[in-house]
């Protein structure tokens, strides 16, 4: 069982299937979902979004280099500069709550209930 | 697999070229701040100080490694070497010279030929942020807290002029290939004026702005508060020793030789001469030798008793290398080779020379002055180009 | 090579996303974030996205990272505390979860499997060249949209997180 028996030079000629960019972009949306709903930091909840954009993105250039078109990467270019504003408005956010609360936590941040 | 091989070798050949650079810079910042303050510098350690750098290695080498308290043992392990990596980074992507034919193989004097090289390096200059803000963050230390957030903040900001300088070449060169940029630059308007996007295409407002920028993203005097060591006790190196401090100090000088790189690249024309070919082979050769009979001048004349020997030694060596750039085959490569060095090491020599003459800016002024100033002016800059491109181009 | 260059990134990416969901410390999550980043710049330059890669590296990585991290080391508010709440979400989540993930492994092996793999270099199209012809002709619209978004975003947070409470 030799090195040469676990990665033939044939292995090294395979191209990637399409399903494994696009099964690569589920598990990171998954794992975003899965940091948004467990964390208790306001700011991991925050960077769970940016997996989230990210994880949309590498489907949209998948996408675009599957059919040729350039497309793709336009939507793509602009959830980022999106993603940019909005990381911008919510950090100042998440700053004026903190001077207020004091805390980071999302469970502290309950006074409009009840 | 051949494109494989090229690159290996050239990446053994640049690499320790730029560590020994790297080590040399050091010198040649002593020696030149010395001699602008009427004094020597390094003069006992080698002819001439010339073994100071690899002193300076064993001393660093064989300090104390200590590792305060307190600290996030990861973050202050990693980010000396997240600075350095970025920076040496950049080096790939630098054209040093034309195409070649070495021995029968043809490459590009340059290691990697990228179509965004210049999204790359502004890609580094963001990302060498990380390596300063977290020194500071995991030293646990309220000086090197706050000198490190100065730092980052002011490289931010002196990013967006910078990019903006960048911008107005690119609109006259049409590509974000540095090695194109250059290409575009080649040959000479009336005869004389070499074709250099600082004179022919009217980019000295550009190269003003991208220097003051440079000087900024480097944190070099006039900007370096945030590291200075009489400020905030040296700022967010300050519980560094030993080889990490070393690799914060490489960072720097690297992120320097890129900065000037990229300045050559863009404005200065890059391995193009400042002479019309006819005369631009002969440029080194003159120089070299003109450099070594002032050695065997001051040989014979010394100033001091030991230069007798030191100065002639250095005169026969100059005197070979003017005489390198005569071999017919390699006398083009070389040639190439001289003239993007000799621009890279006269803007080097210029950051040297401001260290030592400038004092330095108080953050405040410093933010205003990326803010409030040259982000308006490169602004300014680049709509003036696009519409000198616009109207006047051919 | 592309599968080994693919494996290698992609295993990165989902190191570091696992790494961002497990750590406590803000800090820690932004930086493995970070390299989910830049390994996924890595797999946009094999799908032919130079310039996008460029755009991740330079503004997500460089600059959006940036802010996040800077906000942690200014907001200092230490590693996060596990609320009882939270440990009943866990429970009943991540089963779900899984099998959300399995089914979309699934929809997407069916739909894509008579789909011709992805090599290196097949796309070219992805230069600054063409997508900034896109961007300025099709899509010219849009991208004026978004510099008046950033400029109402750069106010806005100019005003959230201005010092002076009035």
């Amino acid at each position: 069982m030799s090195l040469y028996d676990l990665f033939p030079p044939e292995f090294f000629k395979l191209s990637v299937p399409l399903s494994a960019y696009l099964i690569l972009s589920a598990i990171l949306f998954t794992i975003g979902v899965a940091t948004f709903l467990f964390r208790r930091n306001v700011i991991t909840v925050f960077m769970a979004i940016e997996l989230m954009l990210n994880a949309v993105n590498l489907t949209f250039v998948t996408f675009s280099n599957h059919f040729g078109k350039v497309d793709g990467q336009i939507f793509s270019f602009f959830v980022m500069v999106v993603a940019a504003a909005e990381a911008a408005v919510g950090l100042a956010i998440i700053l004026m709550v903190f001077r207020t609360r004091a805390t980071l936590q999302v469970d502290d941040f309950d006074t409009l209930k009840n | 697999m051949d494109y494989l091989l090229v690159s290996i070798i050239k990446i053994l050949i640049i690499a320790p070229l730029l560590l020994a650079t790297l080590a040399y810079i050091v010198w040649l910042e002593r020696k030149v701040i010395a001699h602008v303050q009427l004094r020597v510098g390094p003069y006992f350690v080698g002819p001439h100080g010339l073994l100071q750098p690899i002193a300076d290695a064993v001393k660093l080498l064989s300090k104390e490694d200590f590792i305060p308290s307190g600290v996030n043992h990861f973050f202050y392990w990693a980010a000396p070497w997240l600075g350095l990596m970025f920076a040496v980074s950049g080096i790939a992507v630098i054209p040093f010279g034309p195409q070649v034919d070495i021995l029968g193989v043809k490459t590009n004097l340059g290691l990697a030929d990228i179509n965004i090289g210049l999204l790359w390096i502004l890609g580094l200059a963001g990302m060498g942020v990380y390596g300063i803000a977290l020194a500071g963050w995991s030293s646990n230390n309220k000086y090197a807290l706050l000198g490190a957030m100065r730092s980052s903040a002011q490289m931010i900001s002196y990013e967006l002029p910078m990019a903006l300088a960048l911008a107005a070449p690119l609109l006259l060169s049409n590509s974000l290939n540095l090695r194109e940029i250059v290409d575009t630059q080649a040959g000479f308007a009336f005869g004389v004026i070499p074709n250099w996007n600082l004179f022919t295409g009217f980019q000295l407002i550009g190269f003003i702005v991208y220097m003051i920028c440079a000087f900024a993203e480097t944190n070099r005097i006039p900007f370096d508060l945030p590291e200075a060591e009489n400020e905030l006790v040296a700022g967010f190196h300050c519980e560094y020793s030993s080889m990490k401090f070393a690799a914060f100090f490489m960072a720097e000088y690297c992120n320097m030789i890129i900065v000037c790189s990229v300045a050559t690249a863009l404005f200065l024309g890059g391995w193009h001469p400042i002479v019309p070919p006819v005369v631009a082979t002969f440029v080194p050769t003159i120089l070299f030798a003109i450099a070594a009979g002032v050695l065997f001048y001051h040989a014979s004349h010394p100033i001091r008793p030991t230069d007798r020997k030191s100065f002639a030694v250095f005169g026969v060596i100059f005197a070979g290398i003017a005489a390198l750039f005569l071999i017919p085959y390699a006398g083009p490569i070389l040639n190439s080779l001289f003239w993007f060095f000799g621009k890279v090491g006269f803007l080097l020599f210029f950051f040297i020379w401001v260290r030592a003459t400038l004092p330095r800016f108080r953050y405040d002024q410093l933010m205003k002055i990326a803010w409030l100033f040259l982000f308006p002016v490169a602004l300014a800059n680049m709509v003036l180009t696009a519409f000198g491109v616009t109207f006047f181009s051919k | 090579m592309d599968l080994v260059l693919f494996l290698t990134f992609a295993l990165i990416a989902v190191a570091c996303a696992l790494n961002m969901a497990l750590q406590t410390h803000p800090v820690s999550s932004a930086l493995s974030l970070i390299g989910v980043m830049v390994s996924l710049a890595v797999l946009y330059v094999l799908l032919g996205a130079e310039f996008i890669a460029a755009a991740q590296l330079v503004v997500y990585s460089g600059a959006i990272m940036v802010l996040f991290i800077f906000v942690i080391m200014l907001l200092n508010a230490g590693a996060e505390k596990m609320t009882r709440k939270a440990g009943t979400a866990h429970f009943l989540g991540f089963p779900l979860l899984v099998i959300l993930l399995a089914i979309s492994a699934w929809v997407i092996t069916n739909a894509t499997s008579a789909a011709k793999p992805v090599k290196f270099g097949a796309f070219t199209g992805g230069g600054p060249r063409e997508v900034g012809w896109e961007l300025f002709t099709r899509y010219l619209l849009p991208f004026e949209v978004t510099s008046i978004l950033i400029l109402i975003a750069i106010a806005g947070a100019y005003r959230l997180a201005n010092k002076e409470m009035d």
